[in-house]
């Protein structure tokens, strides 16, 4: 099953090599992978999407809390959340008819063409996972110089923030005991 | 006048980065450290002779043995123990005892000697990424880029060296950093958003309700405890949760001694090499309360068949223990002790008498208890820790051991009756454990025998410290169990690979011992000779091959004055049994 994890980190020096080193140690595989600073200077915000049985998700939620510059995690997976995916995409397009599908295609999925060279365009595309997909799949025939994505971005809908799980509403702590509906009982 | 003392006041403020960390060191009580000097790390020292009366600095002849000494410390005493090295090689030399910490939850203070800021990342001479090679073996790990952070993070390094789960942290202190000249403020705040351990966090009230209500149906109930049990200072608590509900106590490797091994209700050692009576008391319990624990692999083989029949609950401090290679029915992260507290407030005894499973469990002790060949001629490994077991029964002894062998056969044979008496390097299984562990054991407790039982193998591995022992004055004792080889491997290859002998034997290649031919090892042709490698490093040393000699030769190790060596010229041919082979079942388990 696939999770997306928000982790709230301190803005320090080797966090993310602590954080990517534990999951690279321990043999999880991520698929995505973003992290900027947060509305705080202090704290950076790590997304994680990561694929695996809830058993294999807890256990990566839990060995992440336990790095010290980790403040917390949530898999938002189960929660409303929006997600995006930035895209840029260098299309080989001479001026012409395939210049303005490309044109009309990038319109379609609301991106926008930011650079035009002599013989290509870049167009840039954010979007869940699937759009950004659907869109490289269509530019496949006019052929495709260079791709880059940021990965992958989520936020909770609403209130409260994305930092506040529904455990955390109940008074316990994110890393508290299992409650026993997650347990053999 | 008063303007003149200003300025000299002012300047008294300014103090250097190494005596910052070195001042820190002392108000965090620390008395000893294991240090060894090298270019990156002389401010250091240079700080800690100015700080002589309160901190008694050792040096150890490698740096490992420096940061098993401190683990010897910590492990006896509960409290931080704290090394130190260079840059580089010295550093490097560190890393063993750290991930070795980090595996038997340890707390260690380590600092290392960094080069220069400007010149990190330069390739510099004597440098090495320390904090990236600690990453994934610490608790957490510092550089230090800037003198003012210094107070700091040293206050931070204790506060999570000793709190929650213990573990080792690594400060990495640049040259330039320890001669910085900077105004402390060691009452500065921490800066620990992520990290907020709860001291004595207690359980759900819910849940030890639970427990209480499992115990009360329990039939054939177990304890299965461990180092957390220790690490918290619980073991008064599962005293009284025995005392109140006749529960008989399983213990794992890090946790012997936190039930005593001569008590009725001790089942001794479980896992692989446990005894037989825990191993099958727990795989017919129908409850399993597991305290302090990790359900390693070594304790449960195949992990889904480890106390198949029984409800399981799993108290430890470390959330990410939970479920993680068992899932259990009540999972309860909380501080051991507490949560014994809470439970031992409410608890009763078992509805049903447990009297006809104590039975059970005292006929399979009589049928299968831990044994050895009492007729054999000579001298066995076992017969020697016994012997020892029983000769220090009435006396505040530490034992100390390497890997292999003699260190499963001591946590099978020594009679452990407090915790903090018996120092393994359990998870991580690291030979040479044992002389510098004793070492820092001793320095704790210069009042205590303290003995390293060890093997031929382990003991090269840091005998250098032979030489700390005798030039610091630390009268420690090693009881040898000398058989020529790598016993365990020698065990498995004899179990698993038909015999073949490979790289196994630890005398002269053309013995044919170290073919696995040869009946035996003659005294003539014994390697290496350690009654004169001791004596040479000023040491008291003896090895004896006759039954008759051992409790004599015995009693002079324990009286000797100074550090004493006593080489028991011991067969290779024993096993180490029972035996559960690894990722196997109790139903597997080899009694010869």
């Amino acid at each position: 099953m696939r999770h997306v994890l928000s982790a709230t980190v301190q803005n320090v020096p080797g966090v993310l090599a602590h954080v990517s080193g534990m999951l690279a140690s321990r043999g999880y595989n991520i698929d995505s992978l973003a992290v900027g600073e947060t509305e705080d200077p202090h704290f950076s915000r790590m997304t994680f999407v990561l694929r695996g049985d809830d058993r294999v998700l807890d256990q990566v939620r839990r060995q992440l809390e336990k790095i010290v510059t980790v403040v917390r995690v949530d898999d938002i997976s189960s929660r409303n959340y929006v997600e995006r995916d930035l895209l840029l995409i260098k299309i080989a397009a001479l001026a012409g008819p395939a210049r303005a599908e490309i044109k009309e295609l990038a319109d379609i999925f609301r991106g926008h063409i930011i650079d035009v060279a002599a013989d290509s365009v870049i167009v840039e595309l954010s979007g869940t996972e699937k759009k950004l997909e659907g869109f490289v799949e269509v530019m496949r025939p006019h052929g495709i110089l260079e791709l880059v994505r940021t990965g992958r971005i989520a936020m909770v809908r609403g209130s409260p923030p994305t930092r506040e799980t529904t455990e955390a509403a109940d008074g316990a702590r994110p890393a508290d005991s299992a409650p026993v509906g997650e347990s053999l009982a | 006048m008063a303007t003149a003392s200003r300025p000299s006041k002012a300047s008294e403020a300014f103090v250097s980065g190494a005596d910052v960390v070195v001042e820190s060191l002392v108000r965090h009580g620390v008395d000893v450290i294991f240090a060894y000097p090298g270019g990156a790390s002389m401010p250091l020292h240079q700080a800690l002779t100015r700080y002589k009366d309160q901190i008694r600095t050792i040096l150890p002849r490698h740096e490992q043995g420096g940061a098993f000494a401190a683990q010897g410390y910590a492990r006896t005493t509960g409290r931080p123990g704290v090394c130190m090295g260079t840059s580089g090689p010295g550093a490097l030399n560190l890393v063993t005892a750290i991930a070795d910490a980090k595996l038997d939850s340890v707390p260690l203070v380590v600092l290392s000697g960094q080069v220069g800021t400007s010149v990190i990342g330069t390739d510099a001479f004597q440098e090495t990424p320390m904090v990236e090679v600690c990453r994934g073996i610490t608790k957490h790990h510092y550089l230090v880029t800037d003198a003012k952070d210094l107070a700091r993070v040293m206050k931070e390094a204790f506060y999570i060296a000793t709190t929650g789960r213990p573990g080792p942290v690594l400060v990495d202190l640049p040259k330039n950093i320890q001669l910085a000249q900077i105004v402390p403020d060691y009452d500065c705040a921490m800066n620990l958003p992520g990290y907020h351990p709860e001291p004595r966090r207690a359980a759900h009230p819910e849940q030890i309700a639970q427990v209480a209500a499992a115990i009360k149906r329990a039939k054939r109930p177990v304890i299965y405890a461990g180092g957390g049990v220790i690490a918290s200072d619980a073991t008064d608590e599962i005293r009284t949760l025995v005392e109140k509900t006749g529960i008989p106590v399983t213990m794992t490797l890090m946790g012997l001694g936190v039930f005593p091994g001569d008590h009725p209700l001790s089942l001794d050692m479980l896992g692989m090499h446990g005894s037989v009576y825990a191993n099958y008391a727990v795989d017919e319990a129908d409850l399993l309360i597991a305290v302090g624990v990790r359900f390693d692999d070594r304790v449960t083989g195949k992990v889904e068949a480890f106390a198949e029949h029984g409800f399981i609950v799993h108290i430890d401090i470390d959330p990410s223990e939970i479920n993680k290679n068992k899932l259990v029915h009540v999972p309860i992260v909380a501080d051991v002790k507490a949560a014994l507290g809470q439970l031992n407030a409410i608890v009763e005894p078992p509805a049903a008498d447990l009297g006809p499973w104590h039975t059970r469990i005292a006929e399979w002790k009589k049928e299968d208890p831990f044994a050895y060949d009492t007729n054999y001629p000579g001298i066995l490994a076992q017969e020697a820790i016994a012997e020892l077991s029983r000769l220090t029964a009435k006396q505040d002894t530490v034992i100390t051991v390497g890997v292999g062998q003699h260190q499963m056969w001591a946590a099978q044979f020594y009679k452990f009756r407090r915790p903090r008496t018996w120092l393994s390097s359990s998870g991580l299984g690291t030979m040479g454990f044992g002389l510098p562990a004793a070492m820092g054991a001793k320095v704790a407790y210069p009042d205590s025998l303290v003995v390293d039982i060890d093997g031929d193998g382990s003991i090269l591995m840091n005998i250098q410290e032979f030489a700390t022992c005798k030039t610091e004055n630390i009268p420690v004792k090693v009881l040898l169990l000398n058989n020529q080889h790598l016993g365990m491997v020698v065990q498995w290859e004899d179990r698993f690979f038909k015999g073949n002998r490979a790289h196994t034997y630890l005398g002269p290649v053309d013995h044919p011992e170290a073919f696995g031919q040869g009946d035996g090892i003659s005294p003539e042709i014994r390697y290496p000779d350690f009654v004169a490698i001791a004596k040479g490093f000023g040491w008291q040393a003896e090895t004896i091959a006759a039954k008759k000699d051992l409790e004599p030769a015995l009693r002079r190790l324990i009286d000797a004055p100074g550090p004493a060596i006593l080489d028991v010229q011991v067969p290779y041919q024993s096993h180490v049994l029972p035996m559960i082979p690894s990722g196997m079942t109790v139903k597997d388990l080899i009694k010869k």
